[in-house]
This record gives structure tokens, sequence and C-alpha cells, in this order.
């Protein structure tokens, strides 16, 4: 049995009540952090635990956090980055619905850190009732004295609102979070300058994900150092995975960084293996825009190690045999699901939510789109195939922000793996409308 | 002063200058394509992305190449930085697929459009495009609308560049013009299709550089490259009063701002000037424009004296 930061106590009845969350010792890395430590010592903790950005990039919050400028006489803010909206990742949600109070508590104390009076929690405009949720514990963390003026008599103001959004998937990249939140069109801003300069306001600005920020809570309470003793390398800690699709227990798990991948999928503990006792033929590890793996390199590597649960480990090989961490979106599709259809959702996602700022997104995203759709509905060719592979690799790396990135990496992971499938939806295409392919085929030299 | 090298020419220019107006500077080949930069309009750029540039050398200090192609209309230049534009591979790819990318959903209805001559997604086209597209479905389209009196916009060309946004946005006082929707079914608009009536509300049609917004006092009226751009001027109580006056004979069938080399304006003029100005006892014409002579315009553009022969 792993062991739990985030959810311990997230079954114990009325945890997002304040009493029962205080009882089970709530609000303990305020007291700790605001009458024991300055603000430089919290930082300093995040920076020893290792901790890296939840949110898909894996970015380490420490460095980040000592990125911030100070300049005098210029407030400062903490952004909570709230907008979950990644196909197959659901984590925040769980958290925020759940124990409401346990991102408050990470937002004070990591406010305090970076020096910040005011914090916004910019959430997710579909995730409406969870506004109502973080609104009355916000009333009673005021009521409580945990926010506000002069909180315990150590002479820091604080104060926290909650922002929601209006439903666009781009908002949740840094700089058009806070396009939005400052009223404007959400479209994202060209950098430098970073954030960390010129955000909110053209103040500096950090902006963390919901789980790295309630992160900071078992880090100060433990100290950065015990934090660090779980995970394996650079994965320190734990997290959330969304584990969603073929699978016989979908839901959110918290796991310790550096479980097999075989393990999470198959074990009791977490997925409890594949449904029905098919065979697993595809699995996406962290959100809809990281890469997709074929049945043969989930639970080994190319090299023929055993994948963990780590950034590194996911990563192993590249983009060639790997794929990423991301935000935790850990997506399972069996044998009878059609990786061309997958792809073409996944797509018309992105198509969708493409800002329009500029142009390979804007044109690329719709046309892949199109031609996938073709595709699906047994009109491809099989010059298809590179066109698309062609699109993927002229939009990544070409747009002002990774929206374009993860338009095009499963488009050209899926070519990459599953380039038979989509020929036999080409060369069949009475026969893809009626069935699926089944799995591909193992290369056979390894590495491939 | 930062020194930088572009594709082997070496020039010197201010801190914080960017790559792309140190090219310009040079000259030549070497100057990236800008659909959507414009040098008077501050916040424009970083969006068309054909000003991709390789940057081989980041700066003296920190010679590390950048990982990714670079918007040169945004990033400044490092002293010591080396930067490739024709000269790498990777750069005319990337241009040539984001040529691809603009032409998309962009109509090539050429032929009838008022833009064709004086076109910058024409000029880039040709210099970066392919002779075909892969694209075969259908574009997107949208119904033309018109913003007041003067001006048409015609959507379904336009390539969302920003560039009227910022100049409603920046030369005038009241908002009445912004983009509404996302993604490739994002459209200029001015809400409820509301007039923009402002003195200056004429210089989106300069700024545009394709056809989606044009001049209904003259479209239809000529092809750009049978008439004769000649400097004029006049005492204008709104603005500068110094415009390009489009004659055809003795008789003004458009007037426009002045652009420079780059396609910049730097005054823009007011709407009385452009639309309200056309009868050529009301202009002093100072001499014929010059213009690019690989321009199209320039075929029907004889000298001085031959103007006054006719």
């Amino acid at each position: 049995m792993g062991r739990k930061l985030l959810l311990e106590h997230a079954h114990v009845p009325g945890i997002n009540t304040y009493e029962v969350y205080r009882k089970h010792g709530g609000y303990r890395s305020v007291e700790k952090a605001l009458k024991s430590m300055t603000p430089d010592e919290v930082v300093e903790e995040v920076k020893k635990s290792g901790l890296r950005g939840r949110g898909g990039a894996g970015f380490p919050t420490g460095m980040k956090w000592s990125f911030l400028a100070k300049p005098e006489g210029v407030p400062r803010y903490l952004v909570c980055n709230a907008d979950e909206s990644e196909p197959g990742t659901f984590k925040d949600r769980y958290l925020m619905e759940k124990i409401p109070h346990l991102l408050i508590e990470g937002m004070i104390t990591s406010s305090y850190a970076l020096g910040a009076n005011t914090s916004y929690i910019y959430i997710r405009g579909e995730y409406s009732w969870i506004v109502f949720i973080l609104e009355k514990a916000i009333k009673e963390a005021y009521a409580a004295g945990w926010l506000g003026k002069n909180i315990m008599g150590s002479g820091f103001d604080f104060d926290l609102y909650v922002n929601p959004g209006a439903g666009a998937y781009i908002c949740g990249e840094e700089t058009a979070l806070i396009e939005s939140l400052e009223g404007k069109r959400g479209n994202p801003r060209i950098k430098p300058p970073f954030p960390a300069v010129k955000g909110l306001w053209q103040c500096p600005t950090v902006v963390n994900n919901v789980e790295t920020i309630a992160a900071v809570v078992p880090i100060v309470n433990d100290g950065g150092e015990e934090y660090a003793k779980i995970g394996i390398g650079k994965s320190t800690g734990t997290k959330l995975i969304s584990a969603s699709g073929n699978i016989n227990k979908p839901g959110v798990y918290e796991i310790e960084l550096g479980v097999s991948v075989e393990d999470f999928i198959y074990s009791d503990e977490w997925c409890g293996g594949i449904k029905n006792g098919k065979r697993i033929k595809a699995c996406v590890p962290g959100g809809s825009s990281v890469p997709i793996l074929p049945h043969f390199l989930i639970t080994k590597t190319a090299a023929g190690e055993n994948r963990l649960m780590t950034y590194e480990s996911l990563a192993d090989g590249g983009f060639a045999t790997g794929s990423m961490l991301g935000s935790g979106g850990f997506i399972v599709y069996d044998e009878d699901q059609c990786i061309v259809r997958n792809t073409f959702n996944f797509s018309r996602f992105y198509h969708h939510e493409s800002c329009g700022q500029c142009s390979p997104c804007r044109e690329g995203t719709g046309w892949m789109e199109k031609v996938l759709w073709r595709m699906e509905n047994g009109q491809g060719k099989m010059s298809d195939i590179d066109l698309l592979a062609d699109i993927a690799k002229k939009i990544e790396g070409n747009t002002i922000c990774p929206l374009g990135d993860a338009a095009a990496w499963p488009v050209s992971a899926a070519i990459r793996h599953f380039r038979e499938e989509f020929e036999w939806h080409v060369n069949e295409p009475k026969a893809c409308m009626e069935r699926n392919y089944g799995l591909v085929k193992e290369p056979v030299a390894a590495g491939v | 002063m930062a020194k930088v090298t572009i594709d082997g020419f070496e020039t010197e220019v201010p801190d914080g200058t960017t790559i792309l107006n140190a090219a310009r500077q040079i000259g030549g080949d070497i100057v990236p394509p800008a659909m959507c930069y414009y040098s008077t309009l501050k916040g424009s750029g970083g969006k068309c992305r054909t000003c991709l540039v390789k940057v081989t050398k980041g700066s003296e200090k920190d010679p590390r190449p950048m990982p990714k192609l670079v918007a040169s209309c945004q990033t400044t230049v490092m002293d010591g930085m080396e930067v490739a534009n024709i000269t790498s591979e990777e750069v005319t790819k990337a241009r040539a697929g984001v040529v691809e990318f603009l032409l998309l959903n962009h109509p090539l209805d050429c032929p009838i459009c008022d833009q064709a001559g004086e076109c910058s997604l024409q000029d880039l086209a040709f210099e970066h495009g392919a002779a075909g597209t892969r694209y075969e479905f259908d574009r997107r389209t949208f119904e033309k609308i018109d913003i007041g009196p003067y001006i048409k916009l015609h959507m379904t060309r336009c390539i969302l560049c920003y560039r009227c946004v910022f100049v409603a946005n920046q030369l005038t006082d009241q908002r009445v013009h912004g983009i509404i929707g996302r993604g490739d079914h994002a459209e200029i608009s001015t809400y409820i299709e509301k007039a923009i009536e402002n003195d200056f509300s004429g210089n989106v049609i300069d700024v545009c550089p394709v056809g989606a917004l044009t001049d209904r006092t003259f479209r239809f009226k000529s092809r750009v490259w049978f008439l004769n751009p000649m400097d004029a001027h006049r005492d204008c109580p709104t603005c500068s009063g110094k415009a390009v006056v489009w004659m055809y004979g003795k008789e003004i069938y458009r007037v426009t701002a002045r652009k420079d080399q780059n396609g910049e304006v730097h005054d823009f003029i007011c709407n009385t000037c452009r639309f309200h100005t056309k009868s050529p006892d009301q202009w002093t014409i100072e001499g014929a424009r010059q213009i690019d002579r690989h321009s199209v315009i320039s075929q029907g553009h004889y000298s001085e004296n031959a103007q006054t022969v006719r």
C-alpha cells in the first residue's frame, strides 16, 4: 500500500467542511510556516522536496518560484491553474470537490512563501458546482481567521478569490489564463517576458497547478527532505493519476512515483486489469496530448526495462518509443478500440479549442481533423497518412503556445506506432466501418 | 549596440531591436516576410509565423543555438547573435508550411479581388508557396459584411493578422472592433455589425495584408495596376494630409496612405482625405510615387513626363 499525502483523508465523511478538515490536521502547514519559517525557508523546503509541476510540463516548482522577480513596491501574485480541461485528466476536480480546504491551505502557504497578498484560483467554467464548494470553503477559512488581515498575528495579509473561466481549454495555458483573468480574450501571450517577470496586470506572477499547490502542504508539514524520500530519482513524491478507459476500476488514484506501469494497470489496488479479460492495445499515459504507446511499449521500454510511473521512465526513448507523464491522465485502450477513431477524436478536440491566434495551429488542426474524419469513414487515401505526419510536423514547434505541439504529438505518435492500422483503414474502407483492427504487430527488431 | 549576423551579413543595431528590424536594416532577400507585424502598431506581430528564423548562435556570452525556430518580429537581438533565414533549410521548409496553412482557407479569388497586385499574401505565396494545394475540403466561408458606408469586410479572405484590431484600438478612442469566435472560425467583427464610426476607421483597409477589408468607394472600379499612384498632399485639419492618390487620366479613383518599402504606413490619414476628397483640384500633386519595379503596379507606371502627355 503506497503512502498517500493528498488524498489521505479523502474518504472521511465531511472532510469538505472546515471543522472536520481541521480535526484531521488541516492548516498545520499555515501555522508552521507563518509562525516558525521565513518565506525563503518555505521556498527552500519546496526546492529540497524536488516537487515538479503537476500540470503537465513537470518543471521543478522550487526553481519556478525562485525565478519570480521581486521588484520593490510591485505586488506579486500567485494564480492557481484549476482550468483542468485535458481529455483524460480529472484529478484536480476530484481534489477540489473532496478536500477544498487542502487547496486553500496550499494557497495560503505558497502565497506566504512568494510574498503574494492576493491570489486567484482560476477554475474551469464547466466546473461550476466546484466554484460554490470553493467559495464556501473560503468563507469558512475567513471566518476561522486563516484568510484576511494579519493572519494569526503574523502580519501577513492574504485574500483569495475564485475566478471561473468561460470554458476554453486554451485558458489552461498560463499566459492565456492570465489574459482571461484580466478580463480579456484568452489568447496566449508571446514569451518572453515570462509571467515570473510580467504576468497578471504586468506584475510578477507564478501560475501553478492545483495538485502542485496542494503538494506544498505535506512538504511544509513534514519537510522537503521527507517528501523527496518518496519516489525515484528526480520524480519525487506522490502523483494523482486519473485512470480511465477499458479498465476494471477507473478513478483517481494517488500513487508514489516509481510504481511500475504493469502494477498500476493490473494490480487490484489501482486499475484492476483490463475490463472483460481483454488484452491491452494501447495506452495514453499523461492526458490526450502526450504520445500514445502501443501494447508492446507500455510495460517495458524499448530497451526492455520495466517502465515505471515516473517522469523519466515514461519519457524513456524520447518520442520514438516513449511518452510523457504529463498531467497524469492515464487512458487505457483494449484490443477492440480503434486508434484512428481515437486520434480523430483528439484532433477534433484540438481543432475546437485552438484559439486561432497563430496560423499553423489555427489552420493545421482543422485540416488534420478533416483528413482523419475521411480516413475513419472509409474515404481515406494512402497518401493521407504521410500528409497527416507532415502537417503535424509543420505545426509542432512553430506555434506561440504549446497547444500546437499538443495537437501534433498524438497524431504523429499514432502514425508512428499504428501505421498498419491506418493503412488497413485505407485498404479496407468497408471493414473499417464495421469492425476494428485489433493489436498491431510488434516490430521484430527491438528498439524500432 | 549589438552586433548581429543574418545569413552572413553583419550589422550593428541598438539593443532591443528585433531580428526582423535588424534584417530590414540590411535589406534585400534576407528580410523575413511579415504578414502580421506592423512596426507602427504596438503589440502587433508573432501571430502569422511567416517570419520564423533559426538562431544558430544565441549571443557572444551564451553561444548556444535556440532550440526552436523563433518569430523574428518578436525576438530581440543579442550581441554576437547569428541568425539563419534563407540559408537554413529548416526555416524555408517551415515557412513553406506556414504559407500552405495561410492559403488553406483563403479563397484564391485574386482575379476578382481588389487587393490583387498589392496583396502581401499574393507576394508571399509567389515567393514561398507551392504551385498546388494538398487541401481537398471545403474552405470556410462567411457572408460579406458592410462595416459602415466605406468599408467592406470579406471575412473569407481574412488571415487573422489582428492588424485592423490594433488600428481600431490604437488610433481611435472607442473600440468597436474586435475578434469573436475561436480557432479557424474566429472572425473580425464590429459586434452586431455596428459601423466603425470615427475619423480614422479607413486605415484598417491600408493595414489589411489581404483583401479582407476593402474600400467600398473603390471596389470593382479598377485594377490597381491600371492606375497611376501619385504622391499628393493637402491641408487637412485632422491628419497629416500626406497621401497617395491613384489616378486614371485626370480622375482620382482612390486615396491611400503612403506605405514605406516594407509596406507599412507611418502617417495614417483620415476618412475625409480617403473617401471624400477625390477631385484633383483638392490635392497638390507632388509627382509619381516610387513603386518597386518588381511590383505589378509599376507596369503601367511611366515617368512623370509621360504622365503629362496623357
